[in-house]
């Protein structure tokens, strides 16, 4: 921060202001990544290979006698039991494989059903993302506004709204989340669950983000340069709108990215418990599903792939966010 | 302070009477009661006789106003899993629950606050670097991906039990910790640069006891004000880890009480998990007050 004073100490960030640009760079990965996954897919997210389930990662050669094209091996499945896998060496196989033929690319291996790990986080960083995206914007937008309106209007509305923040940022988010989503038909298609849970999220954020914004539209009505524009004869609505909101757009910004990591995690959790989206439907937390299985996973670490997905988008927007000076502290989750 | 306390508790018993009749209420009118648990080859008699026995044959306002008056005498009624009374079960694992929540703040606290004063009493160094890109990763592993992350190191390594309090109490407080850490840092340094300071460094006081005596106590003020949010966040964690731990608390319960639609042990979690969220929040409360003078006096 540079507005401190020369009194106050500045405050130091891990990996120095290069983690913020590291942030930006993954976030935008993901985006990119999420939104060519047709393009960047090996193999289709619901082909189920049925002699490769739990199959490890496919490695990837192009040394054989000499360099050439990236290429693989066919991986055989030995005993089903042992859940063991040998290469089928006879043939080379170049880069993209032949999923046709049994013998794909799995760059994560595979989950309990023989899909491709790796084309599924693809796809599913598309709903996942979307979703924790959307949400966090709508309840920012929402809350702005309804703040914005409290802020300025002071009296009741300002009373009642307080009033209900206070219950709502005591409240232990998890519980009412999974309250609300089970007292609904528990199964549901895909595009139900994110119409859904986009709801539920935006229902239980924006009361945060309107309770900030109501305390700096407040102070800042006050200020002479809106009695100059309400002089001039600006209505109500557009000082709101033209002077008062966009005094509070860094506000906003901190409160949209603690708002993403915390849905990301929301959505993760309920397809976990088997809340959120139908098993079938790739997104991290669907596939997490898979990681339950402690035993199991011991044995294939690649199943815990979209966790580290999950734990890569938080890493990134944390980095982002104490790279422009607030420390990233989540206590809404 | 008298008057801030009572005002403080009144919130709390609405709290917890909204959220226990809030929770009833939506489970009632959820589609689908728990005579779906009896099968598909249960006779209507079955079914009619299932919904007599939890009153869901009658009408939601007396259900609810009879539940609550029975309620305030700490009778919540029958579980339909559990065919016994709510009461033991929920206090049951509300105390499973409240262990595992105390055990991680109590972890959480000793690393965060230590590690803080260590990073926000340095500028740079190698260990203050690496406690700040610990904690960075820590923040970013909230408890379903840190428990995941432990069970996966024990089921590899051997080094924790899979089962016992210590796996899900360290997933619970480890992320806590860091956001404590990150937190103390923030407001040592806060401290650091206020003039009482600078006179005791200028008086001579060795650096140490001007950091442990002068700087972080008067930190502290702005750590306890978050520990009434902490109380929240912990539960909604402990939902989490308990979830994949396997351990026996109220968020299993209540997860499980809610698949079934099993009415009154939904009301009976939501009623004791308000209850425990009341006392976390009372207790933060008398923390503040203890620890902030201005609190006491006004």
């Amino acid at each position: 921060m540079t507005n401190g004073g020369p009194a106050k100490a500045g405050h130091y960030v891990a990996g120095g202001h290069y983690g913020r640009y590291v942030g930006v760079a993954i976030i935008l990965a993901m985006v990119i990544a999420a939104a060519a996954a047709p393009i960047l897919a090996p193999n289709d997210p619901d082909q189920r290979f049925a002699d490769l389930l739990y199959a490890p990662p496919t490695r990837v050669h192009v040394w054989d006698d000499g360099l050439r094209l990236p290429f693989i091996y066919r991986q055989q499945l030995v005993s089903r039991i042992e859940r063991s896998f040998a290469d089928d060496t006879h043939r080379r196989i170049t880069f993209p494989g032949d999923p046709k033929h049994g013998a794909p690319v799995l760059l994560l291996g595979a989950d309990s059903y023989g899909r491709d790990i790796f084309s599924r986080l693809l796809y599913g960083a598309r709903v996942s993302l979307a979703l924790a995206l959307i949400s966090a914007l709508g309840a920012v937008i929402l809350g702005a506004f309804i703040g914005g309106v409290a802020g300025y209007a002071g009296g009741r509305v300002d009373a009642l709204l307080s009033r209900s923040t206070e219950f709502l940022l005591v409240l232990p988010m998890m519980y009412v989340v999974l309250v609300l989503r089970a007292v609904l038909p528990v199964v549901l298609g895909a595009t139900a669950v994110f119409v859904l849970l986009t709801a539920i999220f935006v229902l239980l954020g924006w009361p945060i983000v309107a309770r900030g914004t109501r305390a700096l539209v407040a102070v800042e009505r006050e200020r002479e340069y809106v009695a100059a524009a309400r002089a001039v004869g600006m209505s109500p609505a557009r000082v709101l709108v033209r002077h008062l909101l966009p005094s509070t757009a860094s506000y906003l910004g901190a409160q949209f990215s603690l708002l993403v990591p915390a849905f990301l995690l929301a959505e993760a959790t309920l397809s976990y418990v088997g809340f959120g989206f139908p098993s079938d439907t790739a997104t991290w937390g669907t596939m997490l599903e898979d990681a339950a299985n402690i035993l199991l996973v011991g044995d294939a670490p690649w199943l815990l792939a979209p966790a580290g997905a999950i734990f890569l988008a938080v890493l990134a927007i944390n980095l982002v966010v104490q790279g422009s000076g607030r420390p990233p502290v989540q206590l809404a989750g | 302070m008298i008057r801030f306390l009572a005002r403080r508790l009144i919130f709390c018993i609405v709290l917890t009477v909204l959220a226990a009749s809030a929770s009833l209420l939506l489970t009632r009118l959820a589609p689908g009661d728990l005579t779906v648990n009896l099968g598909p080859f249960a006779t209507a008699r079955d079914v009619a006789a299932a919904r007599a026995r939890f009153a869901l044959d009658r009408p939601v306002a007396l259900q609810w106003g009879d539940w609550l008056a029975h309620a305030v005498r700490f009778d919540f009624g029958e579980s339909f899993l559990y065919n016994r009374p709510v009461a033991p079960l929920v206090i049951r694992a509300a105390g499973n629950t409240a262990l595992l929540a105390l055990a991680a703040l109590i972890l959480a606290t000793a690393l965060g606050l230590g590690l803080g004063i260590i990073t926000g009493s340095r500028r740079g160094g190698v260990l203050a670097g690496a406690i700040r890109a610990g904690s960075m990763a820590a923040v970013s592993l909230p408890p379903l991906l840190m428990s995941l992350a432990l069970l996966f190191i024990a089921a590899r390594t051997g080094w924790l039990s899979l089962s016992g309090l210590t796996l899900p109490a360290i997933a619970l407080a480890l992320p806590i910790a860091a956001s404590f850490e990150r937190l103390q840092a923030a407001a040592l340094q806060d401290q650091i640069g206020e003039p009482f300071v600078v006179a005791a460094a200028a008086r001579g006081v060795a650096p140490r006891d001007v950091i442990l005596r002068h700087a972080w106590p008067a930190s502290l003020r702005s750590l306890t004000a978050i520990y009434g949010l902490a109380i929240g966040t912990l539960l909604s964690g402990s939902f989490v880890v308990e979830f994949v731990t396997a351990w026996p608390g109220l968020g299993r319960l209540m997860y499980d009480a809610l698949r079934a639609r099993d009415i009154y042990l939904v009301a009976g979690c939501a009623a004791v998990g308000a209850g425990l969220l009341s006392i976390g929040m009372l207790i933060g409360d008398l923390l503040l007050v203890f620890v902030d003078p201005r609190v006491r006096e006004s």
